[in-house]
């Protein structure tokens, strides 16, 4: 059977204790399609990738990967993950060279790793731009390149989808044009990709769809937003925490 | 005739050497993960099993390994659902740990080898003691040299491992029930309080002057190395603590390297050329309207 969607979230639920964070959010990402996440702090765009990755326990409604339930689905090679920031493991040095390496470990496997395996993580490292730190430690990198890092890392397993949850946050901007630049040539090659981003900056062309989250609910799904009022603004830095209620309107397409 | 002519001084020096080399080996991951105290508790723990084994004069070792396997696997399971009372239920397992073994050392009456466990006394290491800790030190060194691609993977970013498909719960387990049989290993030669010393200080030195996971691994099994046989050759002869002896030697090697590197980077900073830039600044920083 021939499957379109690649990601499909229905009437997704997600409480922490009693806070409702997700109340109900339908997201699907198609093959070959390139669908941003769009919202405030605090909206939910974030919990909602970590809920369709099983990092975060749905409390009502279903996702689907590739077509077969969350619970069934094992082709986790299909899947590239970018988090946020490299995880809270830091005790110990690791080269770039190593972080990327264990990217490939979904699809290699429990075999010793083969010589196209340290070709494809070596590509993902080209891809990045960081060829020339393969073998520096990961924490005397800028933010920018711990992020390319961990791009590196997703796409060292040759993933069909990949799944990003703040990408450009922080980042400097010529950082922000290699990651875009890779971006552009996975998704030239066919990939699908969903993405968490507060702000596009060099991403906007690629992306085919935004999804507006707004207090647990989908406030718009369909053309990227013109940003209005004082987003607008070329100077608005994106650094103040949203008022809590921040009418819907603001984030509609005009 | 040297002193290490005689089977027990070459039964002393394999056995902490065994746990040299083993000891940072498990505890790179520990250190990785920010547990590097959890050695520590699982000896604690362990001391229950030698008790239980004194008390039904089967051997110590053995006992304790299985003791320290439970133990190690509960510490996992209250790490991973670890809620706020996560510290509090470590803290009754370790204490609750040592007080079961005090108390069921001193109900068998041999309280006073009591200290040869917790300190270690690898000058007593019997032929079977000798194959138990040969036999679990080399299972030790397979799973932490073998898996390390994958226990690297879950102990750098747990959540990353999950969403690569890899056994994250079994990997975890595997991890809590090495660092038992590592305890127990090194719980003759070194001994239970003081085992959890090699499985950090060394990882500590090493990662002072490393750059990757895979080069500290190496250097911290070296240098646990050295410590060992340094221990037991200066103290081995006259008997005298040799387990804190190489734990002084793993300290004295970090202070080393220590102020070695901390000299080097200063010598180093000094040397960095100072001035006048390369070249000009790109137009795109100049050209700031307001």
């Amino acid at each position: 059977m021939f499957v379109t969607e690649v990601l499909q979230v229905r009437h997704g639920v997600v409480a922490y204790g009693d806070r409702p964070v997700l109340r109900g959010v339908d997201l699907t990402v198609h093959g070959g399609e390139v669908v941003a996440l769009l919202g405030a702090n605090g909206s939910g765009k974030s919990t909602l990738i970590k809920a369709a990755l099983g990092l975060v326990p749905l409390a009502g409604g279903e996702v689907r990967l590739f077509g077969t339930p969350l619970r069934r689905f094992r082709q986790w090679p299909r899947i590239g993950y970018v988090p946020q920031r490299l995880g809270a493991g830091g005790g110990v040095p690791a080269t770039v060279g190593e972080v990327v390496a264990a990217g490939r470990l979904a699809r290699r496997g429990w075999r010793p790793a083969s010589s196209a395996d340290k070709a494809a993580v070596t590509a993902a490292i080209e891809s990045v731009g960081l060829a020339d730190r393969v073998r520096d430690p990961v924490s005397t990198l800028s933010g920018g390149q711990q992020q390319r890092t961990l791009i590196a890392r997703a796409l060292a397993g040759e993933p069909e989808l990949l799944i990003l949850d703040e990408p450009t946050a922080g980042v400097d901007a010529a950082s922000q044009e290699t990651f875009a630049g890779a971006l552009g040539d996975f998704v030239a090659k066919g990939g699908s990709v969903a993405l968490v981003a507060h702000e596009l900056g060099p991403l906007a062309p690629l992306i085919d769809r935004a999804v507006v989250l707004h207090d647990g609910l989908v406030a718009h799904d369909g053309p990227v937003p013109e940003p209005a009022g004082h987003h607008a603004h070329p100077e608005h830095d994106h650094v103040h925490p949203h008022p809590p209620h921040t009418p819907p309107s603001l984030w509609e397409a005009p | 005739m040297s002193i290490f002519a005689y089977q027990f001084m070459q039964y002393a020096l394999l056995g902490t050497a065994i746990t040299g080399l083993t000891a940072p080996a498990l505890g790179v991951y520990l250190v990785q993960r920010r547990l590097s105290l959890i050695g520590d508790g699982i000896g604690h723990v362990a001391l229950t099993g030698v008790g239980i084994g004194v008390l039904m004069h089967k051997s110590p070792v053995l006992v304790a390994t299985v003791v320290a396997i439970i133990g190690a696997v509960a510490v996992e399971i209250i790490r991973e659902r670890s809620k706020t009372s996560g510290d509090i239920a470590l803290a009754i397992l370790f204490y609750g740990g040592i007080s079961g073994g005090v108390f069921l050392i001193g109900l068998s009456g041999a309280s006073q080898g009591l200290n040869a466990f917790l300190f270690g006394s690898p000058l007593t290491i019997s032929d079977a003691d000798m194959v138990t800790i040969a036999v679990l030190g080399v299972a030790v060194l397979v799973v932490s040299i073998g898996l390390r691609p994958w226990l690297f993977a879950v102990c750098q970013d747990e959540e990353y491992a999950k969403v690569a498909g890899l056994p994250v719960r079994t990997l975890n387990v595997i991890v809590a029930v090495t660092a038992a049989v590592t305890v127990t290993t090194a719980m003759r030669s070194i001994g239970l309080l003081l085992v959890s010393a090699l499985m950090v200080v060394p990882v500590a030195t090493a990662q002072l002057v490393t750059r990757g996971f895979r080069t500290t691994m190496a250097l911290s099994m070296a240098l646990g190395l050295t410590s060992a046989v340094l221990g037991v050759v200066i103290a081995g002869p006259s008997d005298t603590a040799v387990g804190a002896t190489v734990v002084l030697f793993a300290i004295a090697l970090f202070l080393v390297v220590a102020v070695g590197s901390a000299g080097l980077r200063a010598w180093r900073r000094r040397s960095i050329p100072t001035g006048h830039p390369a070249c000009d600044p790109p137009d795109v920083l100049l050209k700031v309207d307001r």
